[in-house]
């Protein structure tokens, strides 16, 4: 047992790789070039919604430029690293959280970023896509997979306390999306389906409770226009009948690059960041707007596929969350641009304009392909 | 290594559960795709032409609505800072073709200058779409008549109306008060983009600057619908804006009026202080600016102007010109030695020739009525008489035997070196040495002979107008702390910060012996010369009611060995400058006041008289409002 906790497996790993230096270096090769053709799709699009800005470009270049670096390093950690360091990366995503809802700045009405002397200012809260992962997998590692009610009482708490300080910041879409990414782990690993239906229930009980004690009233006129933006066409509503007029009126081939009138003539708010999509509608059209999903599809089978050959129980959920995770934005965002879910505010990943959210996406990859390709076993 | 087991994906009682859901999963996320793949089918292909119609012919446009700014009262709801309505020349940003023409256009109807010019070219180049950037504000009947008669000609060009601040006590309040300015890039990076859309100016000082947040009031929105030249067609709804909330200050105008008329056109500060709750009823600094000139902050001519002027009238005095104290520090030293059990009431030394060595030095710390002759000694001294004749030597005596950093400990606490106010956003915290902050900032240990330049406020220690006021203030209220404010009320008010505990180690008798020192320093006469208070001659001769106050002069330059201090000798700006701070009635104290006056003259003959103008006006309209 001793020989394969601490050496290195003595099954050759380089046949999983196509692009392989070497047993030491590790590198997938499909999902580098997809989030490389990601990104440059990327900044075409930013180029014409920043209204053809070279500073603006060069800075988000730069910024992405660093994402992919941090991804190739991310993807040389063992995967022993991750599971030791998994709870301390927690604890320091929590402190940080922490430090947003006490320092954090506020912008457009919630507080979610961090401006730490030395440091270009970030939101911690992207953090979490990578270490809600890597702590419920560490969780259900170290219970042997031998989930009892304690242990779904713990994880709801684990889950819920980085989430309610998400949630309070507020950002709703964040919450919601590491929701889905926990759900998403819980329902891969095996949850017995009643499970889910008792969440549901919980929810249903809690839900009035929370609504009636636990929010403000603006928490609660917050919510009512988030399900219903017709109460509110100045706000959430015009965002959505701007978005879908830009994305409506693009049709087959769109009008061009850079001959976006919705998006040019500032009809279309943040058309650089959660909008962007709608910006990719009326311009490059149907066509583009389908490849660019077909684009993100294939990224998250290849995250799915490193799962499946994962040779622990901790690579196979980290790496499971983190794609779902990832798929949860890619969704959530177009779905809310299209019109079919409520605006709450989540970007494109790497898409969007913005370097927390492109460089987090690409550390969580790195994560996701290393610990589902490392060759080793745990030490528990 | 013969088995696979050790390499299962997951233990194996999960293991065909997990494959299943695995498969489940990516379904799911095709399922998803594929919807998503459907809605942009349903948008783009069928919906297409609905949209496109849609996106170029009538559009509908968001435009917001600047709210109107809060006011500010004095506490006799007198207004200081109101708004007006006022017509103004504007073009939308969209709706430029050729800046040139656009230009010509403008010539044509107004004159405009070549700094205008370059202002609004600057401006539109900042501008968005549908924003309307102004060409002029303020359009006087002439101006706006023209451009009414003439608005067919020039398409693009409106008429359109704006809420200017405005400040009816012009350059009366402009240091308390404060201003606005137009909101620069450098604002948008600090304040909320989406609450100051559509607002153009930012609080600048004052209280403009303090109290933004509550000034600004909540942004209005329009739903419009325009045509593709971005002309209004039809208002769809509208959500007005919400007016910024009122403020009523502490200030009484009337009492900053006569304060500012006792200062006259000598540059200096006065502050005044309700010592019941800190509240700031006059802040004057001298000379003064007409804030006004800065509200359509089109032009920059006068604020350059402004700013230029060697007596800098944008700079407060009041709150951040530091100055020696002088002889006003010498109550607080007192208190200090009796405190730390350094002396007491009863303590007399000998002052034969009104000057001190140092044991084994020949360096000579002179009284303040020092002579060559030797004829300036004052006798016997004990503390009240030190007090009230202000004694350099009595002071001297203590300051050898001082540790300097207990004494620094001790004036912290009456808010030497430290800002202690509550809304005020520039105020200064003067300087407050100790042999540390000596180190720190020259290098060199602290020398004993410095001690004698901190008992008589000539050494590095410096305060605001504002810290001396506060000083009387303490002493009012025989050591309770009230911190200075200027917020009176407001529609929401915010829980202000506790006051600080009082000051401790002094028995309530030495208050009430101190209080009667500095009483005697206006009200001892008739004793003969040497004996009488020394701002009795200058103000307390006729004084109807009683009142307490310790005058001090400030050098501004030192004074060689062995040389007298002659003010005709001296250029104006090296002259000393003229502390007092007071406070009245003694035993029940309504008001505390301080003054500095720059290179004045002495303490009692040139401040005392401006202290007491002030609380003399303020006394009489007590009186007069108890007899209505």
């Amino acid at each position: 047992m001793n020989e394969i906790l601490s050496g290195r497996s003595t099954r050759a790993h380089h046949h999983f790789f196509s692009g392989s230096y070497g047993q030491t270096f590790r590198f997938d090769f499909i999902a580098f070039s997809l989030t490389l053709l990601l990104i440059g799709f990327g900044l075409v699009v930013l180029f014409s919604a920043l209204s053809q800005s070279w500073s603006a470009l060069l800075n988000q270049g730069i910024r992405l430029m660093l994402g992919l670096g941090c991804m190739i390093l991310a993807t040389q950690l063992r995967i022993s690293t991750y599971y030791r360091w998994a709870p301390a990366i927690y604890v320091g995503t929590i402190l940080l959280l922490f430090a947003v809802a006490l320092f954090g700045v506020s912008s457009k009405g919630s507080q979610r970023w961090l401006d730490l002397p030395g440091l270009p200012s970030f939101q911690p809260s992207e953090f979490l896509k990578i270490s809600l992962p890597l702590i419920v997998g560490w969780y259900i590692t170290t219970r042997d997979f031998k989930l009892k009610f304690y242990d779904y009482v713990a994880l709801t708490m684990i889950v819920g306390l980085p989430t309610g300080l998400v949630f309070l910041q507020p950002d709703y879409g964040t919450a919601l999306i590491l929701l889905i990414g926990v759900a998403g782990i819980l329902f891969l690993v095996g949850l017995r389906l009643r499970w889910f239906a008792a969440g549901l229930v919980l929810v249903a009980i809690s839900a009035p409770i929370i609504w009636n004690f636990v929010f403000h009233d603006y928490h609660r006129k917050r919510i009512i226009t988030l399900f219903n933006p017709e109460q509110d066409p100045l706000g959430a509503g015009w965002n959505i009948i701007q978005s879908k007029t830009a994305v409506g009126s693009g049709g087959f081939h769109g009008k061009g690059l850079f001959e976006g009138t919705q998006s040019h003539l500032d009809f279309l708010p943040e058309g650089h960041t959660d909008f962007i999509i709608a910006v990719i509608g009326e311009e490059l059209g149907f066509i583009w707007c389908v490849a660019l999903l077909c684009c993100y599809l294939l990224l998250f089978s290849r995250l799915m596929y490193w799962c499946t050959t994962a040779v622990n129980g901790f690579g196979y959920v980290v790496g499971s969350g983190i794609a779902i995770t990832f798929f949860g934005y890619v969704f959530v965002n177009v779905a809310m641009v299209l019109g079919l879910l409520p605006v709450v505010g989540l970007p494109l990943p790497l898409v969007s304009y913005g370097g927390s959210s492109a460089i987090t996406t690409m550390i969580a990859f790195g994560v996701a392909v290393a610990v589902c390709t490392h060759k080793q076993d745990l030490e528990r | 290594m013969s088995t696979k087991k050790a390499y299962d994906p997951v233990p194996d009682t999960l293991s065909k559960t997990v494959v299943y859901r695995a498969v489940a999963a990516s379904v799911l996320a095709l399922v998803l795709v594929l919807l998503l793949i459907a809605r942009l089918y349903q948008l783009q292909i069928l919906e297409h032409e609905r949209y496109a119609t849609h996106a170029t012919e009538n559009r509908l446009a968001t435009q917001t609505i600047p709210p109107p700014r809060g006011l500010i009262f004095d506490r006799n709801g007198k207004i200081l800072a109101s708004n007006r309505i006022v017509p103004s020349l504007a073009v939308i940003k969209n709706s430029v073709d050729s800046i040139d023409a656009l230009l010509s256009d403008i010539r044509a109807l107004v004159k405009f200058s070549d700094t205008e010019e370059l202002s609004f070219r600057n401006r539109l180049g900042d501008a968005r779409g549908e924003d309307k950037v102004i060409i002029k504000r303020d359009l006087n009947d002439e101006q706006l008549a023209i451009a009414a008669v003439n608005r067919h000609r020039f398409g693009n060009i409106l008429v359109i109306t704006e809420i200017l601040r405005e400040y009816p006590t012009r350059d009366l309040a402009a240091h308390v008060v404060g201003s606005i300015r137009q909101i620069t890039k450098e604002d948008l990076q600090q304040l909320d983009p989406v609450r100051y859309r559509g607002t153009k100016f930012v609080g600048r000082r004052g209280v403009e600057k303090f109290y933004e947040d509550s000034l600004h009031g909540e942004i209005g929105h329009r739903l419009v619908e325009v045509n593709a030249a971005g002309r209004v067609m039809s208002e769809i709804s509208v959500e007005t804006a919400s007016r910024g909330q009122t403020l009523t200050l502490h200030l009484d105008i009337e009492l900053q009026r006569v304060a500012d008329n006792a200062l006259g056109d000598r540059k200096g500060a006065i502050v005044a202080i309700d010592p019941k709750n800190g509240g700031i009823l006059a802040l004057v600094s001298k000379p003064s600016y007409d804030p006004n000139v800065f509200v359509t902050g089109l032009e920059g001519k006068e604020f350059k102007r402004l700013t230029a002027r060697a007596d800098a009238p944008l700079f407060n005095r009041a709150t951040q010109g530091t100055y020696p104290p002088g002889s006003t520090i010498k109550p607080v030293i007192g208190m200090a030695g009796l405190a730390y059990g350094l002396i007491d009431w009863e303590l007399e030394i000998d002052d034969p020739k009104g000057e001190f060595r140092l044991p084994d030095s020949s360096h000579i710390y002179r009284d303040w009525n020092w002579s060559k002759r030797g004829t300036g000694g004052q006798g016997q001294v004990d503390l009240f008489r030190a007090i009230y004749r202000s004694s350099n030597v009595y002071f001297f005596h203590m300051g050898a035997e001082l540790d300097i950093d207990s004494l620094a400990s001790f004036l912290q606490q009456w808010g030497y070196g430290r800002n202690t106010t509550i809304d005020i956003y520039d105020a200064e915290s003067g300087v407050l040495p100790t042999t540390q902050w000596k180190e720190q900032h020259t290098g060199e240990p602290w020398f004993l002979g410095e001690n004698m330049n901190y008992v008589i406020g000539q050494g590095y220690t410096l305060v605001t107008p504002l810290q001396l006021a506060t000083v009387a203030t303490l002493f009012a209220n025989r050591g309770d702390w009230v911190r200075p404010r200027l917020l009176h009320s407001s529609a929401y008010p915010e829980k202000l910060d506790d006051d600080y505990s009082p000051i401790d180690g002094i028995s309530e008798s030495d208050w009430e012996r101190m209080v009667e020192a500095l009483t005697a320093v206006v009200h001892r006469g008739h004793k003969g010369y040497l004996q009488n208070g020394l701002a009795w001659a200058h103000i307390g001769m006729d004084i109807p009611y009683q009142m307490a106050g310790k005058s001090g002069t400030a050098q501004v330059v030192a004074i060689p060995q062995g040389e007298e201090y002659n003010e005709e000798l001296l250029p104006e700006d090296q002259r000393k400058h003229a502390l007092f701070f007071g406070f009245a009635p003694v035993h029940d104290p309504v008001i505390a006041v301080a003054t500095v006056i720059e290179n004045g003259g002495g303490g009692s003959s040139v401040a005392a008289p401006v202290v007491r103008q002030v609380i003399d006006a303020y006394l009489a309209a007590q009186v007069a409002r108890a007899d209505e």
